[in-house]
Formats: C-alpha cells, structure tokens, sequence
C-alpha cells in the first residue's frame, strides 16, 4: 500500500465533509440527538423509580456514546464510498493507479476521523449534560474504542461489497447494516436478557463482549480481559472474511460488468 | 517499427448470452490517434472499459507497454488515463482541489505546479477556484481532460470527449487532442458519434458493429469501401442494416490488417 494514495483520498474525503456543511451537520447532529434523547429517558425512569439499578444511568449513557463509535466507523467506510457512487466519481478511481486496499484504507482512516470528532463532542455534552466522564476509564476505554471501530470498518466492508454487488437499489442498506445488528449487541441490556438463541448468535458478536465488559467496569468489577480477548479474536476472524467478500464481489463485478453500472449510472 | 502501446488480441466479453465484444484484434501505437466509430451498444464503451480493467474479458489478451493488464494492471494504469462523458468529479471540490488531488493519485511530481500548466494550456486558469458543480459541460469536458493529462499518459483512452459540447467547443477539444499528440505523441484511443471528430482527430478509424470490427482505415478508406460519400453516411448505414450480412469484416477488406 502507497501512503501517499491513502493520504490523497483522505485529503479528498476531508474536503468533502468540510465544503459540505449539510454533511458536517449530520456528523454532530443525530450523535447529539441520541446521548441528549437516551440520556434524559434513563435519568428520567431512574428519578421516577422505575429503575434502582447502580449505574443504570451512567451505563445508557456510556453504551449510547461507544455504540456510536461503531456506527460513525461503519459509516465513514459506507459512506465514503457512496460519496464516489452519487458523485459519479467511481470511475474515475477504479481506473486510476489506486489499489482497492488503498482505497478500503482511505475509507477505514475517515471512519477515525469521524469517530474521534463526534466521540469528543459526545464526551463533552456527557459530561456537561450528565456530569459523566467517559475518560475515566482509560486503558479499558480505549480498547472497547479500538475494538468498536474495528467491527464498524468490517460492517462498512460488507456493506460496500453488497452496494457493488446489488447496485443502487442496496444503497439504504449503508444505514440499515448496523441496525440489523445492534439487538444483538447487546447495547443497551444484557445477554442474559435475551431469548436463548439470541444469546447464541450475540456471544459470537464482538460488540456483545464489549458492552457486556463495559458494564461489568461500570458495575465495579475489575476489566473482564476475555471478554476483551474474544472481542479481538473474533474481531480478526470477520475482518478476513470481510476482506475476503469484498475482493470476490469485486472479482465478480468486473466479470459481469455492475463495477461499471455502479459507478456511471 | 516500434512496438504497439497497446495491443489486443481476440478480445471477447460475453455477459451470459449476450456477446458485446466479439473477438476484436488491435493496436494503437505511440503517436497514433486511432478512432472507434459505432453505432450505440456497438461494444465501443465495453472495450474501453477492459483496457481499463473495470470489466474482465471472457477471452483474449490486453497488453500495454509490453505488460499483460491481467497482471500489471497498476503500472499500466500509471502511465495511462482516460477522460469520459460517464464520470465526473466531486461537484462541491474546487476544479483545482480535484485535479491536485487525482495527480497525487497518479504520482506527478509537483502537483500544484502541473495543474497549474494544465489549466493554462486548456485555457481554463479562470476555473482553478470555481466548484466543479458549476461548471458547463464544456467547462466540465475541459477539466476532465486536464485530470486525463495530469500524468503525461503515453496511452490516453478518450471516451466520447466532444459528447453534449456545442461545435465551437468541440471544435477546441478536436484541436486540443491534436496539440497533445503533436507535443507528447501518446497513443490515443478515441470514441466518438461525432464524424467530424473522427475525421479531423483520428489517422485511423475502427468501425464497430455488434462487438467486432467491421472495417479499419483512414476515413476515406473506409467511405469508399462502403461506396458512401462520407462517414456519417456510412455509419447510417450501417446502423440502420441491423445486421452484418453483406457488411465484410475486416479480415476481408482490403484494408492493412490490424
């Protein structure tokens, strides 16, 4: 991989975004929305009774900004591409001395950027709004982060991949994706919570061991380091097969000819 | 003579039944303006996007600058590049945002700097600071011909350059693909429903029909073959036969063979 191509279409991605202020606005706007929304309902039930739980509130709160990240990760992959279908510019990529791991790079570094932004305005209006400092936790924090945004770019592959491979008409799925997931994540409840077979699928998520160690930390418990392990282990196994999806839908693509209905209707 | 830029042999692209290229055989070589003439789905689109490698052939072999494009396809796409009516760039970068961006892209040295020469030799400095959204469409034409000689490409694919332009602009784009063979001598594939573009551009012409060539030539040549008074007419009829009886493909013609 060529870092100078990488750094040439992050430049474009950034300039996309920051020419754009209907784009820069939707960066900040739903995040702020859901953390505002989620965390006055939780203090609400909580100053109602409705719920006694220790850390019931902190918990919603923390889950809403970290389950963020994985949604602006996967966004900034899926959307980033997108910005080349609507834009008609695919073509002109596709047939430049661009590599699709370059490209997949480029996309993977605006998910960062995306989540590193909208991650610090959340953690401020937490702590303005809720007096609660994500920060605290530190090492753990950034490993539930790391492996969050891993998961976002393995969803953001795949739903390239399926956009290549159905056309425009799979473009809702960019959105769709991480909402398919999310019930078994386990974000906001426990996998004890869920019917069993749900919990069978949710084990093999790796958000579901990330929220499920996040609140046992919240809980006061000591970093749950399986938890963590499994996470990146699976992490790893669903990043080969997306890697693995994306390069065969490619392959086929150029042999049926969508590549180029994709990229110039 | 010298080795061809690029040379093709017995290309096939077959998407299920439908065949769009059908054993098509060329060369174009450094210097050459060499144009592909044909009636719409005539398989025009489809071979360039192959020597793109956008779309995998069924069978045959591309080669370019001696390389197989199966297997070099990133150090032929180095000194290749391409402009077409089918994309666009970023409506809401500016012209100058764009172009710097996609010479990083192809590895120029002093990116500002080229662009800069560019815009001045399309005369379009005026445009540097301008989005690209609210450009003409002779304006936009312009610009993507600048991208397609950001690199100094010794093979430049032209796809329908002088599509939706008014003559006056055309005509510039015709003069300008001639100033650009003159002064750098690449080989130029050239696509176009514009006769005069063909004739004025193009020393020699591949005429298309149903995914093989029909005919190769100068323009004249290939009048007097079909026994019409210019190209247009021999493209009407052609397009209007519906079929390849009674049209001889090129291997009979008494054209030089590809």
């Amino acid at each position: 991989m060529n870092p100078r191509t990488i750094l040439a279409l992050l430049t474009r991605y950034v300039l996309l975004y920051t020419r754009n202020p209907v784009r820069s606005f939707e960066l900040f706007f739903w995040p702020i929305v859901q953390l505002l929304m989620w965390g006055f309902v939780s203090t609400s039930l909580r100053n109602q009774g409705g719920t006694g739980a220790h850390g019931f509130v902190p918990s919603l709160i923390a889950a809403t900004i970290l389950w963020d990240a994985l949604f602006r990760s996967q966004q900034g992959v899926a959307i980033s591409f997108l910005e080349d279908v609507w834009t008609r510019n695919l073509l002109n990529i596709f047939a430049a001395p661009v590599r699709m791991s370059e490209y997949v790079a480029a996309a993977c570094a605006v998910g960062i950027l995306r989540v590193v932004i909208t991650g610090i305005v959340l953690v401020v209006i937490a702590w303005l709004a809720y007096s609660f400092n994500l920060l605290q936790f530190q090492l753990p924090l950034i490993a539930w982060y790391v492996n969050l945004m891993l998961f976002g770019w393995v969803l953001g592959i795949i739903s390239i991949a399926l956009i290549v491979k159905w056309g425009h008409g799979a473009e809702s799925l960019a959105w769709a994706i991480p909402f398919m997931i999310q019930p078994f994540s386990a974000v906001f409840f426990r996998v004890q919570d869920l019917p069993p077979w749900m919990q069978a699928v949710s084990w093999a998520m790796p958000p579901a061991h990330v929220f499920e160690g996040m609140r046992g930390v919240m809980a006061g418990q000591p970093l749950d380091w399986r938890h963590l392990g499994v996470a990146f282990g699976l992490n790893a196994v669903y990043f080969l097969f997306a890697g693995w999806l994306f390069s065969r839908t490619l392959a086929s693509a150029r042999e049926k000819g969508q590549l180029v209905k994709v990229s110039s209707s | 003579m010298s080795a061809p830029t690029l040379e093709i042999r017995n290309i096939v692209k077959r998407f299920g039944e439908f065949t769009a290229v059908d054993g098509v055989s060329l060369e174009v070589r450094s210097g050459e303006v060499v144009g592909l003439l044909g009636v719409n789905g005539a398989g025009k689109t489809t071979l360039m996007n192959m020597i793109l490698g956008l779309i995998t052939p069924t069978e045959g072999s591309i080669h370019a600058f001696g390389m197989d494009l199966a297997k070099d396809r990133m150090k032929i796409l180095r000194r290749s590049n391409f402009c077409t009516t089918y994309a666009a760039l970023p409506g809401n970068l500016k012209v100058k945002h764009n172009l710097i961006i996609f010479a990083k892209l192809y590895g120029v040295d002093n990116p500002k700097k080229k662009v800069a020469d560019l815009l001045e030799l399309l005369e379009i400095t005026r445009l540097s600071d301008k989005p690209t959204g609210q450009l003409s469409a002779g304006e936009s034409t312009r610009v993507n011909l600048a991208k397609a000689l950001l690199n100094d490409p010794e093979l430049l694919l032209l796809d329908e350059p002088t599509a939706s332009l008014d003559p006056d602009i055309a005509d510039k784009v015709r003069k300008l693909v001639r100033r650009v063979q003159k002064d750098r001598a690449p080989a130029i594939l050239y696509t176009s429903h514009n006769m005069r573009d063909i004739e004025e551009v193009c020393d020699r012409v591949l005429f298309m029909h149903k995914g093989k060539i029909l005919a190769s030539g100068t323009a004249d040549e290939i009048t007097s073959h079909f026994k019409e008074d210019d190209l247009e007419d021999v493209f009407i009829k052609i397009a209007r036969s519906g079929q390849l009886d009674g049209l001889l493909p090129a291997e009979k013609t008494d054209f030089p063979a590809l």
